[in-house]
C-alpha cells in the first residue's frame, strides 16, 4: 500500500519535471529594447555596484568613492551593451538560448575590454581596476542580471503567463447577450432583412468573445469586433447612441491585446449612453505617434447614476494585460472632465511583419 | 366594470424591446383579452400617463434612465388603486433573488409567451404588490420624491428640492416653484439623502447645492445665531446650535 503511493508521487514528480523542462525551453532572452528590462537592469546592476563598493571601501566614508568609481565604469558598459544588444536583437533572437548566453557574455566582455582601454588612455595610470578586474565583474554582473532575467521569465511565463490572461480574458456582461437577442427577436417579424444582418455581427462578435484570446491581434482586427458590437447597440439603442470614429491615421496592422477596445466602448454604451434619455456621444481616436499608439476614448460621464465598481474592474482587467504584453511601456489613464469621461491608453507600436 | 378587459401599459427605454413586448401580448389576445394602453420610455412618463388614464398592469423596465422601474413602482403604490406591477429586465443576477423570496413578479427577456401570459393572469388575480416586499427590493436611493394629490402621483425631482422642513405630521418640500406635503419622517429622508443634503437644526434638511452661504444674525435680547442663505431663494433658514459645525465643516 505505502509503496503504491510512493509510485505514484514519483510518477507525478516526473510529470512536473517534464513539465518544467518544457516550460524551461521556451524561454527567450530578454528584450533589451524594452523599456521595463531597461529600468531593471540600471537597478540591478546598480545594486551591484553598490555591493563591490562596499566590498573594497575600508570605511563607511570611502564608500560613495567607491561607488562612484565603479559606476563610472558599471554605467557605459551597461548603456554600450544594452544599445549593442538591441541592435543586434534580430540576430540573437534566431541563436537557441544558451549560445544567445554565450555572445551576450562576450559582447559584455568585449564592450568592457573597449572601455577599460579608454579609460586608460584619459587617466592613464590613474585607472583605479585593472583588466582581470574588469572582466570578473562584468562577467559578475552579467551572470546576475541574465539569472534574474531567466527567473523572471519563470515566473511569468509561459505556463502562469497564460494563466494569467486566460483569467483576465474579458467577460462580456451577460445583459448585453439578452439585450441583444431581445433586439434581434423584435425585428424578425417587422424587418427580418435586419434581423438576420444582426445576427451574424452577434455570431461574430461571439465567436471571437469565445476564441482563446492569448494571442494578439491587429488593430484592424479588433475595430472591426468594434463595428459590429457598436451595430448592435445602435439598433437597440437607435438615436440615443451616436457614434464618432477618428481612425483614418490609425496604424492597422500595430498589434494589441484582443478585446482591447471592445470591453471599454461596453463600458462606454453601459456608463454614458444607457443612463440618459438624450444623444449620447462615444468619440474613438486612434492615432500612431513615433512608435507609440495612442487610443482615445470619451462618452458622457453622468455623476449621479455611475456604478464605479464594475467599471474599475474593467479598468483593472485591461491594465493588467497591457502589463503582461508589454510591461512598462504600455499605460492606461481615465480621467472624468466636467461631463466627458476620457480614457487613454498609450502602448508601442509593434507592427505584424516584425 | 368587472367586464372591462385589463388595460396594460409598456414602459421600457429600448424601442425595440416595447416592440417585442407588443407582439408578443398580441400573441396572447386569444387567451387574455386586453386594451393596450400606450408605451412609456421611462418612469416617470409611465407615472405621468397612469396620472391620466390609469392602468391596471405595467410591464415595467427595470432599468431605465430618469427614474428606473423599481423606483417607479414605489411611487405608484401611493395610488389609491395601484396597477399590478410585472417586472421585465435582461438582468439575471442576484438582485432577483430578492424578488423571488418576497414574491414580486418580474420577466427576464428576452420574454417567452408562456412565460408572459402566465404572468399576466396572476397579475390579475393578485393585484396587490406588498409595500413592504417592494422596499426590501428596491432599497436604493430615490430620484425623485412623490406626494399624492387627488389620487395623482406628483413626483418632485430630488435635484429641484431646495429644502425639506419637519412641521408637525409632515414634510414640507420646497423647490423654486412651490411647496408640497411628503408623509415621510424627516430622519428617513436625511439617512436617504445625507450624500446630496445637509442638516442644519433638528427640523431641517437643506440641499448642498442651494446653500450660497452662511450669516451670522447678532440680535438684541438672543445668542448670535447663523442662517443658511439660499440660491434663488430670499428666505434665510437658522442653523440650530447644536449642528452650527456644519457652518464650519461645509
Amino acid at each position: 500500500m505505502r509503496r503504491e503511493i510512493g509510485d505514484g508521487e514519483d510518477e507525478r514528480q516526473k510529470f512536473v519535471m517534464a513539465s518544467i523542462n518544457q516550460n524551461g525551453a521556451s524561454i527567450s532572452l530578454p528584450n533589451f529594447c524594452n523599456l521595463g528590462a531597461m529600468l531593471r537592469s540600471l537597478l540591478l546592476v546598480n545594486a551591484i555596484g553598490l555591493v563591490f563598493a562596499l566590498a573594497r571601501a575600508d570605511q563607511l566614508n570611502m564608500l560613495w568613492r567607491e561607488f562612484l568609481s565603479v559606476a563610472t565604469f558599471l554605467e557605459p558598459a551597461l548603456l554600450a551593451s544594452m544599445v549593442v544588444l538591441c541592435t543586434a536583437r534580430p540576430f540573437l533572437k534566431r541563436l537557441s538560448y544558451h549560445s544567445g548566453l554565450l555572445v551576450i557574455a562576450l559582447t559584455v566582455l568585449l564592450i568592457s575590454t573597449l572601455i577599460h582601454k579608454m579609460g586608460q588612455r584619459l587617466l592613464g595610470d590613474d585607472m583605479p581596476y585593472g583588466l582581470i578586474h574588469i572582466w570578473i565583474l562584468s562577467l559578475l554582473t552579467t551572470g546576475v542580471l541574465l539569472t534574474y532575467f531567466e527567473l523572471r521569465a519563470r515566473a511569468l511565463s509561459p505556463a502562469l503567463t497564460e494563466a494569467r490572461l486566460q483569467a483576465l480574458q474579458a467577460r462580456i456582461r451577460p445583459h448585453f447577450l439578452f439585450n441583444s437577442l431581445n433586439t434581434v427577436l423584435s425585428f424578425i417579424r417587422s424587418e427580418p432583412k435586419r434581423a438576420e444582418l444582426a445576427l451574424q455581427d452577434m455570431a461574430e462578435l461571439f465567436r471571437v468573445l469565445m476564441a482563446d484570446n492569448r494571442q494578439l491581434t491587429t488593430l484592424e482586427n479588433e475595430l472591426e469586433l468594434c463595428r459590429q458590437y457598436l451595430r448592435l447597440e445602435q439598433l437597440r439603442l437607435g438615436e440615443r447612441l451616436q457614434v464618432v470614429w477618428h481612425t483614418d491615421k490609425m496604424p492597422g496592422n500595430a498589434l494589441i491585446p484582443p478585446l482591447l477596445l471592445q470591453p471599454l466602448l461596453e463600458n462606454a454604451v453601459y456608463h454614458g449612453v444607457e443612463p440618459a434619455t438624450f444623444t449620447g456621444e462615444v468619440v474613438i481616436n486612434i492615432y500612431r505617434h513615433h512608435d507609440q499608439v495612442i487610443i482615445v476614448l470619451r462618452n458622457p460621464y453622468h455623476r449621479e447614476n455611475s456604478h464605479h465598481t464594475g467599471n474599475k474592474m474593467a479598468m483593472n482587467n485591461i491594465r493588467e494585460r497591457l502589463a503582461l504584453h508589454f510591461d512598462a511601456e504600455a499605460s492606461l489613464k481615465t480621467q472624468s472632465l466636467n461631463d466627458v469621461y476620457q480614457v487613454t491608453i498609450t502602448m508601442p507600436y509593434v507592427s505584424q511583419e516584425k | 366594470m368587472a367586464n372591462l378587459p385589463p388595460r396594460i401599459l409598456i414602459v421600457d427605454d429600448e424601442s425595440p424591446a416595447r416592440n417585442r413586448l407588443k407582439d408578443l401580448l398580441d400573441d396572447c389576445r386569444p387567451d387574455f383579452p386586453f386594451e393596450l394602453l400606450g408605451e412609456a420610455s421611462n418612469g416617470r412618463e409611465a407615472v405621468g400617463m397612469i396620472n391620466q388614464v390609469g392602468a391596471d398592469i405595467v410591464l415595467l423596465d427595470i432599468r431605465m434612465p430618469i427614474m428606473d422601474g423599481l423606483e417607479t413602482a414605489r411611487h405608484l403604490q401611493k395610488l389609491q388603486h395601484p396597477p399590478a406591477i410585472v417586472f421585465t429586465t435582461a438582468l439575471d443576477s442576484h438582485a432577483l433573488e430578492a424578488f423571488e423570496l418576497n414574491a414580486v413578479d418580474y420577466l427576464l427577456k428576452p420574454v417567452r409567451l408562456e412565460r408572459l401570459l402566465t404572468a399576466l393572469k396572476k397579475a390579475m388575480s393578485n393585484r396587490r404588490l406588498s409595500p413592504a416586499a417592494l422596499n426590501i427590493v428596491a432599497s436604493q436611493v430615490r430620484s425623485h420624491l412623490s406626494v399624492t394629490e387627488r389620487d395623482r402621483v406628483t413626483l418632485v425631482p430630488v435635484a429641484d428640492i431646495c429644502y425639506m422642513r419637519a412641521e408637525l405630521k409632515y414634510v414640507t418640500l420646497k423647490t423654486l416653484q412651490r411647496e408640497y406635503l411628503l408623509e415621510e419622517s424627516l430622519v428617513n429622508l436625511e439617512k436617504e439623502f445625507s450624500a446630496s443634503f445637509l442638516r442644519i437644526h433638528r427640523s431641517c434638511l437643506v440641499a448642498r447645492k442651494f446653500v450660497s452661504g452662511f450669516e451670522k444674525i447678532v440680535d438684541k435680547g438672543s445668542d448670535p445665531h447663523w442662517v443658511v442663505l439660499l440660491k434663488d431663494l430670499p428666505e434665510k433658514l437658522p442653523v440650530s446650535r447644536r449642528q452650527s459645525h456644519v457652518v464650519k465643516e461645509f
